[in-house]
């Protein structure tokens, strides 16, 4: 990234005869024109949403944000029970996928002989691969009845947590828990991926030196690697947050779909991104205006995760000076 | 490792043998979180192929999606669908991707409008996927009146393009400047030098980054709930109808229908997808590996 441009702005032959050809000027502003667009999309973005939206921020103010309230025979709407529903989701990914995605990069960089490490890596890359509509299939219909039989009764009669509210309620199989356990599955290979490159990056003498020293593996990961890294890791954990919360189809499978705010994680809710997918085709007039609503906040939600994490990607891109 | 010998502070405050058991320990649950990332890929392809093997039969991919109670159904129309809005989507970010990856890799490489396209185009890639659906939802359905195949490659598309932009520059990037240079030498235009030697020298890398960049939105289900809807039709009406394809009609026949026999299709659709990423991710993996080997 720090080498030097390769074409000059402007040649020193420029205007005068045999300067830049025709074709050449017109193809310099093809390429210019067509890097703009990634600049002029995402401000449309938030052009057509925010105007189509308008109307429900008209109605309800800043309310919409608070109500929990969705009743279209009344006309009333408020976006509440989706952002909760976003963030408890999002935040059981989190909770599960980051210690996960470390130990899993932790594994395969430090740990697995180099066979195992590419066949476990090529596995955690399939993982991300395979399309989110599947992953909602695979909920439905083999982990909620799974959750369902084994794991919400081991949670909450063997384990005992049942004394929680959390972790008391119907044990339907739906819910918070189940998808935010899948988004964890969902978002751990990507957040494994940029880790790994993470823990590549450290320089082999600074781990050498430690080993050197007499630090076992876990020592050199704790006090080397991840101090070396953290910033990087961090970044991996932004970029993995924002798959999380935007996530909806194998969501809009499993969560349920309904409108409430509930302690239990048993309970069905919703997200925002399966608010919207799941109500968007019957919307009419003032609902619809809601829901681009909503899907302004997520819009905001994402765009304010990516510039925090994608800065922080690049401070660090500076300091290290490349490589990740 | 080391000997117990108490040389070391550290080492006395904390035992050797506790060092070491802990060090056990993280290695064994690290070895066991990845086993399980790999379990739960196994259990999901297994499901897939088990409940989707079932099928897969003559009629089911030579006849159309057909309503309930009508033998024979298939999924042709859907899986031509998916091929059609797929391949319009990449007609259509390639060109525009490539020359973006242009302009970031021979134009602008250090300027300020580089890292702001840059920095865009990775806040694009993040951006969730129905955001965009809904987005194109506002800029073609709402004008138009109508749900077509056609909005759907748009929002797939849109998907592809920072993608197909960020591969292209950095496999750009790699190729050496001494080559740009002696072509420069004797005397080529500048759209020649890069689509005649930078492009060639990074050849393979763009295949990939387009292949990945095509696996990467087949299966997208979110933009075409919006765009592109489903119907039991074939695809002829691309521009203006509705238009079936396999994600959307797996996630009808899956969610909104109660009757066993679409469960056991949308699986069939399930297996197809899937295994199409799949493969084609592979294809990239390995290809690409060997060229750098």
């Amino acid at each position: 990234m720090n080498k030097p441009a390769v074409f000059p702005q402007s040649g020193p032959a420029k205007g005068g005869p045999g300067g830049t050809p025709l074709s050449d000027k017109i193809f310099r502003w093809l390429a210019i024109g067509a890097a703009a667009l990634a600049g002029l999309l995402t401000i449309a973005f938030f052009l057509q949403l925010a105007w189509h939206s308008y109307p429900a921020f008209r109605e309800f103010g800043p309310g919409f944000l608070c109500s929990t309230q969705w009743d279209t025979a009344e006309q009333k709407f408020g976006a509440a029970f989706a952002i909760y529903g976003t963030l408890v989701t999002t935040a059981i990914a989190l909770l599960i996928a980051v210690p996960a995605a470390f130990l899993t990069a932790l594994f395969l960089v430090e740990i697995a002989p180099p066979l195992l490490s590419r066949v476990f890596g090529c596995a955690l890359d399939l993982l991300a691969a395979i399309p989110s509509v599947i992953y909602g299939m695979w909920g439905l219909f083999v982990f909620v009845p799974f959750m369902q039989t084994h794991v919400q009764p081991f949670l909450s009669d063997t384990l005992g947590l049942s004394v929680i509210p959390l972790f008391d309620g119907p044990m339907t199989g739906f819910g918070f828990l189940t998808a935010g356990l899948v988004l964890a599955l969902m978002s751990l290979p990507f957040m494994s991926a940029i880790m790994r490159d993470v823990f590549r990056m450290v320089p082999a003498v600074v781990k050498e030196s430690a080993y050197g020293t007499g630090a076992t593996t876990w020592e050199v990961a704790r006090d080397v690697t991840m101090r070396y890294g953290m910033q990087g890791l961090l970044g991996a954990v932004f970029l993995g947050l924002g798959r999380a919360v935007g996530e909806t189809m194998a969501v809009l499978f499993i969560i349920g779909n309904s409108e409430v705010i509930s302690l239990s994680l048993y309970d069905s809710g919703a997200t925002i991104a399966s608010v919207l997918a799941n109500k968007f085709a019957e919307a009419e007039g003032l609902a619809k205006s809601s829901l681009f609503a909503l899907g302004l906040i997520l819009l905001c939600i994402t765009f304010a995760i990516q510039i925090f994490g994608q800065l922080w990607l690049r401070k660090i891109r500076k300091n290290s000076g490349g490589g990740l | 490792m080391t000997s117990s010998s108490p040389s070391p502070l550290k080492c006395r405050r904390r035992g050797l043998f506790r060092r070491k058991l802990t060090n056990w320990f993280v290695i064994a649950i690290s070895a066991a979180g990845t086993l399980i990332a790999a379990v739960f890929l196994l259990w999901i392809l297994w499901t897939i192929l088990r409940n989707g093997m079932h099928s897969l039969s003559l009629s089911f991919l030579t006849q159309p999606t057909k309503p309930y109670g009508i033998p024979d159904g298939g999924m042709l129309n859907a899986i031509l669908g998916t091929a059609v809005i797929t391949l319009a989507a990449t007609i259509m970010a390639v060109p525009a991707g490539l020359l973006g990856g242009i302009c970031l890799s021979e134009f602008s490489r250090d300027s300020r409008f580089g890292n702001a396209i840059r920095f865009s185009a990775n806040v694009m890639m993040g951006m969730p996927s129905i955001i965009v659906g809904l987005f194109v939802y506002t800029l073609l359905v709402m004008t138009t009146g109508n749900f077509s195949g056609f909005a759907g490659s748009v929002a797939l598309a849109i998907i592809m393009f920072p993608v197909i932009l960020r591969t292209t520059e950095d496999m750009l990037c790699m190729v050496p400047n001494a080559l740009r240079e002696s072509a420069l030498a004797i005397g080529a235009p500048r759209w020649r030098i890069t689509l005649a030697v930078v492009f060639r020298s990074a050849r393979s890398g763009l295949i990939t980054g387009v292949l990945l960049a095509v696996a990467r939105v087949a299966g997208e289900t979110a933009p075409l709930l919006f765009t592109a809807l489903t119907s039991d039709a074939w695809p002829t009406g691309f521009f203006t109808q509705p238009t079936a394809n396999l994600t959307v009609t797996m996630t009808e026949y899956a969610t909104n229908s109660p009757f066993e026999t679409m469960h056991v299709r949308a699986w069939g659709a399930a297996l197809i997808i899937t295994f199409a990423v799949l493969a084609l991710n592979i294809i990239c993996r390995t290809a690409f590996r060997e060229k750098k080997a």
